[in-house]
């Protein structure tokens, strides 16, 4: 076989062109961060849900008032009513340190419920996405039994059953987003099955349990990340909407839906109060939506 | 043979040693199936099957090239995966240097692969678009007990060998490669564990020409300094003349003719290798060719011919190639390394044609 000089002094030629390009240092997240440092709207609204998170950590700290200290000279007062700063409930209990209260069991309804069900029903979609076949089938008809009813009816379906409170409110909102994240894992474990490289992976003499990690879970992982992100606000709309029901946390406990529900009678006497906790409730599912948003943009690894 | 290479690196993976010496052949493959069944109807029965790959039968011997040839769903790639072990196959026996795969006795499954690794067609979807590209070669030899910096030299080396250099390739993801890159980085891969054989799937068939060159010339310097042996895949029936000992012409899943490139590319005996060489573009314009050798498409796999299974497109075919399949080698004499699958190769086939003569343009 002879050497075809031309060509391989193009070769040579490209290479001296690829040398002079800067070589690669960061890793995949490096990658990511480095887009995500020019997004502004993201950066803007990542840090949005930082300090919504802090406030809801630090509520001791900063509430004004005792979110439980009923008052009955000062019921349903405006905003800004001496140092009620956003204005007092039907009790005369104080909405700002109220909402601040109800920002940690809102945002414990928004995230612990997504990660829980992340990784339970990403694990199901990954094995059922590998392996197809009937164990694939199997896991995939059991999910669409979920999957047959909407989500809210299932919700009230399964907390009615099991009761109120916190703990059981959890176990809801976790069974009620598993499904759709399965099928998402689903889908991209049974797209990236089919590419050259599971098999190179399977012909080096890789383990099934070695190439689910180190090939199928890392690309898997973006497109369900991405996807879980936008159900956080899901999950704190929906666990608003049972407290709302009365199925959540039960009345002294303030959440943002529980107050929403109980404010509403009060609508024609102070419109604007009535409002705030479903001002708190738009801004955090905004702040995530755009945040899962900017995410997945930042993601897609071919930009 | 059976020293190892000079330049072979002791810090690489052990190159698996020769065990049936330069006579046995490094594969041998008899009687391989691969049927796919294609199930339908309420009960997911089995309703048809397509047979991809029908009793294929063939040798590669140690340190050559053997050229497989044939259109497009004649069964080329699954015949590679059925011997990476990555389909099972249905019926048939492996035999890798004397060594019987599979069974309770015969190699394992670990073992075949540290010998045998496979170069995939499609560079884009055969690497990890997550994994800088020395991790994905890294892998390999990972996996099979390697640590860490070790598998990261083997790789930086290997990355060296095909022509990128390793401190601008090496942390690159695969998107940030182009086709040709890609194509070398996956024959690095396939070489981590430092296998004797290669099977290369038309792994130069989606580059542009000039990296096309590049790669075979990078091919043909691998084998030399490795010592491998090549089974090499491909439509392209310029680049098989150009890179193999033997070709394997393959047509609806079955051998059609199998021998030395030189006597396959000047005296074809089938009428399927005939017609095929007949469709190379030469770049002479003074011998353009006006009809097309070959028309329609192969029948359906799911219900072939009966009889020989080109004879719905062959101009010679006769009662005879109807009622009886054509053997491979059938009627030949004992000498001779060019092995056919046609009646009129066989003398006393009861073909009109038979013994004509060598060539059947």
């Amino acid at each position: 076989m002879s050497d075809l000089s031309i060509t391989s002094r193009a070769a040579a030629a490209e290479e001296e062109r690829e040398a002079a390009l800067p070589r690669h240092v960061r890793g995949y997240w490096g990658n990511v961060w480095q887009r995500l440092r020019y997004d502004y709207v993201t950066l803007f609204f990542l840090g949005l849900i930082a300090v919504i998170v802090l406030s809801a950590v630090f509520a001791p700290l900063i509430a004004p008032f005792d979110p439980d200290k009923a008052s009955m000279a000062h019921r349903l007062k405006p905003l800004f009513f001496h140092t009620n700063i956003l204005g007092t409930d039907e009790q005369g209990r104080d909405i700002l340190s109220r909402i601040l209260y109800g920002g940690r069991t809102s945002l414990l309804m928004g995230i612990v419920p997504v990660v829980v069900a992340t990784v339970v029903g990403g694990l199901f979609g990954v094995v059922a996405g590998y392996l197809g076949g009937r164990v694939g089938t199997l896991i995939m008809r059991g999910m669409d039994v979920f999957f047959a009813f909407p989500s809210v009816l299932l919700a009230v379906a399964i907390s009615g059953s099991l009761g109120g409170g916190m703990i059981n409110q959890l176990i809801t909102l976790t069974v009620v987003l598993t499904p759709p994240l399965c099928r998402v894992a689903e889908t991209a474990t049974s797209q990236i099955r089919s590419m050259d490289f599971v098999d190179a992976a399977r012909a080096s003499g890789a383990s099934t349990i070695s190439i689910l990690f180190h090939h199928v879970l890392v690309n898997a992982v973006s497109p369900v990340l991405v996807y879980a992100s936008t159900l956080v606000s899901a999950s704190i709309l929906l666990a608003s909407g049972l407290s709302f029901l009365g199925l959540g946390v039960s009345p002294p406990t303030p959440d943002w839906g529980l107050m929403l529900s109980t404010l509403r009678q009060a609508i024609y006497v102070q419109p604007v109060v009535c409002a705030m906790p479903g001002l708190a409730i738009l801004i955090t599912s905004i702040a995530f939506n755009l945040v899962s948003d900017g995410l997945r943009q930042a993601m897609d690894v071919k930009a | 043979m059976t020293t190892q290479p000079a330049s072979a690196p002791t810090w690489r993976l052990q190159r698996p040693e020769d065990r049936g010496g330069q006579a046995q052949p490094m594969l041998i493959a008899r009687n391989l199936k691969r049927y796919f069944p294609i199930r339908g109807g309420v009960l997911n029965r089995k309703v048809a099957e397509v047979k991809a790959v029908d009793d294929i039968s063939f040798t590669v011997l140690k340190g050559e090239t053997l050229g497989v040839v044939g259109e497009s769903g004649c069964g080329k790639s699954t015949l590679a995966r059925l011997l990476m072990q990555l389909q099972p196959r249905d019926a048939g026996e492996l035999i890798f240097d004397g060594d019987p795969v599979g069974g309770t006795h015969g190699l394992s499954l670990r073992d075949l692969r540290r010998n045998l690794q496979m170069v995939f067609q499609d560079s884009y979807s055969s690497l990890n678009p997550r994994l800088p590209v020395e991790e994905s070669i890294a892998y390999a030899p990972r996996v099979h007990g390697i640590d860490r910096a070790q598998a990261k030299r083997t790789a930086r080396e290997l990355l060296q060998r095909v022509g990128l250099r390793p401190e601008y390739f090496g942390g690159r993801y695969p998107h940030e490669l182009s086709g040709g890159q890609k194509q070398r980085v996956n024959i690095a891969r396939a070489l981590a564990l430092s296998p004797r054989m290669l099977i290369l799937d038309e792994a130069v068939s989606a580059l542009d020409k000039s990296v096309e060159a590049q790669v075979l010339n990078l091919l043909g310097r691998l084998k030399r300094e490795f010592d491998l042996t090549y089974m090499f895949i491909s439509h392209d029936l310029h680049v098989v003349q150009y890179i193999s000992d033997r070709v394997m012409v393959m047509y609806l899943g079955q051998v059609v003719e199998l021998g030395q490139v030189q006597a396959i590319y000047d005296a074809p005996r089938h009428p399927y290798t005939a017609a095929l060489l007949e469709c190379r573009l030469t770049v002479d314009p003074a011998t353009r060719i006006e009809d097309p050798p070959l028309v329609g498409d192969p029948p359906n796999p799911i219900n072939p011919p009966s009889g020989c299974r080109f004879r719905t497109r062959c101009p010679h075919a006769e009662r005879i190639c109807e009622e009886r399949m054509p053997q491979l080698g059938e009627g030949r004499n004992a000498a001779s390394s060019h092995l056919v699958a046609c009646h009129m190769a066989h003398p006393g086939s009861g073909h009109s044609k038979a013994g004509a003569g060598a060539a059947v343009h």
